[in-house]
């Protein structure tokens, strides 16, 4: 039996779309569902290793493929103004990394985030060592990792105030400064 | 000293300032402050092959009280800014420092938010040296100039003006 029919089979109801791409398995579940769909594919696939958590910001694929349909929709029918069907697309999605370390099997499982519900349940109970990357992805993206034991930043000092892998975060910063008072600290 | 030696710049002042640079140009102890690859560099320049030793530069401090240069090797983020500066302001004068490398004139390729775009914008730097990493010849000839910047300073003598330009602030 490969992967891809494990996986789907372990994941029942839970998976929302299953890619192959040159033998990488990625899947996608719902948000709510992370803790129990984690510890299924942990104790039942033998996923045992996290390798990585991280984000992605998909602002600028989204505002690029609405502007696409936008201009097809003007060229088939000028008269009708295009509307916007149903909600945008959430802009985040959180990507974990799971590796087999008995068969040496590896997979991506991807949930979406919209933008104004940033929260998404931390694995930190299932593999301990989501805690630094979470941090990270918190850091980078803003993510609230509910249930993290220390969700603090990572990378960036603790004063700073913006996420900044957003893509709307320009790319030389905003001007910040990090500044320390020895005599408190 | 007393105050009649160093009013002007007569035999005494410059004989002794010569003695004081002597001794402060023979013996620039660095402080090795490697954060990135340059780091490596810098070590290659300490090590046997190219010896920094053979210019003064004898023993590496590992506390910025026990130091003159202050190398700095690498990117120095913005995080990394205020630590920076307070190991700057450890230590005791006289005290110069060179920036090594393009990360740490400029910022290098690092254009970005998390990047301290040159360390001259936080502390006085005396010698930069380009290069992606320099080479330990790099390292070795900003020393040298570095020592030639020492001989030609006058400590005394700007010792001698702070002191008479606190005397007419007074009057």
């Amino acid at each position: 039996m490969s992967l891809k029919d494990r996986v789907t089979e372990c994941l029942g109801t839970d998976l929302i779309e299953l890619s192959e791409f040159r033998g990488d398995v990625c899947v996608e579940i719902p948000k709510d569902r992370v803790v129990e769909v984690m510890t299924k594919l942990k104790q039942e696939e033998g996923f045992d290793f996290l390798s990585d958590v991280f984000g992605v910001d998909n602002l600028d694929l989204y505002a690029a493929k609405a502007k696409k349909a936008k201009k097809k929709k003007k060229g088939e029918e000028e008269e009708e103004e295009p509307k916007k069907q149903g909600p945008p697309p959430p802009r985040f999605e959180v990507i974990y990394l799971l590796l087999s370390l008995s068969t040496n099997e590896r997979l991506q499982v991807r949930v979406r985030v919209p933008e104004d519900d940033m929260d998404v349940p931390s694995v930190t109970g299932i593999w301990r060592s989501a805690t630094w990357p979470e941090r990270e992805a918190f850091d980078m993206y803003g993510f609230k990792f509910k249930g993290h034991p220390n969700l603090r930043r990572l990378l960036m000092w603790d004063e700073f105030e913006d996420h900044p892998l957003r893509k709307d975060y320009p790319l030389e910063g905003k001007g910040e400064e990090r500044h320390l008072n020895y005599d408190t600290v | 000293m007393n105050f009649q030696a160093i009013q002007g710049e007569g035999w005494l002042l410059t004989k002794a300032e010569q003695l004081i640079n002597w001794g402060r140009s023979r013996s620039p102890w660095p402080f090795p402050y490697g954060t990135a690859c340059c780091g490596i560099e810098l070590m290659c320049a300490l090590a046997s092959g190219y010896d920094m030793a053979r210019f003064g530069a004898e023993r590496v401090a590992f506390t910025p009280r026990q130091c003159d240069v202050l190398i700095e090797a690498g990117t120095i983020t913005k995080k990394m800014v205020p630590v920076l500066k307070r190991i700057y302001a450890q230590m005791a004068e006289p005290k110069w420092v060179i920036a090594v490398g393009a990360c740490a004139c400029t910022g290098g390729v690092f254009r970005t938010y998390s990047t301290q775009q040159g360390i001259g914008s936080v502390i006085p730097v005396d010698i930069y040296i380009p290069g992606c990493p320099p080479r330990p010849e790099g390292i070795l000839y900003a020393l040298l100039k570095l020592i030639d910047k020492i001989e030609a300073d006058h400590p005394l003598y700007k010792k001698r003006q702070q002191v008479v330009e606190a005397l007419e602030a007074t009057k």
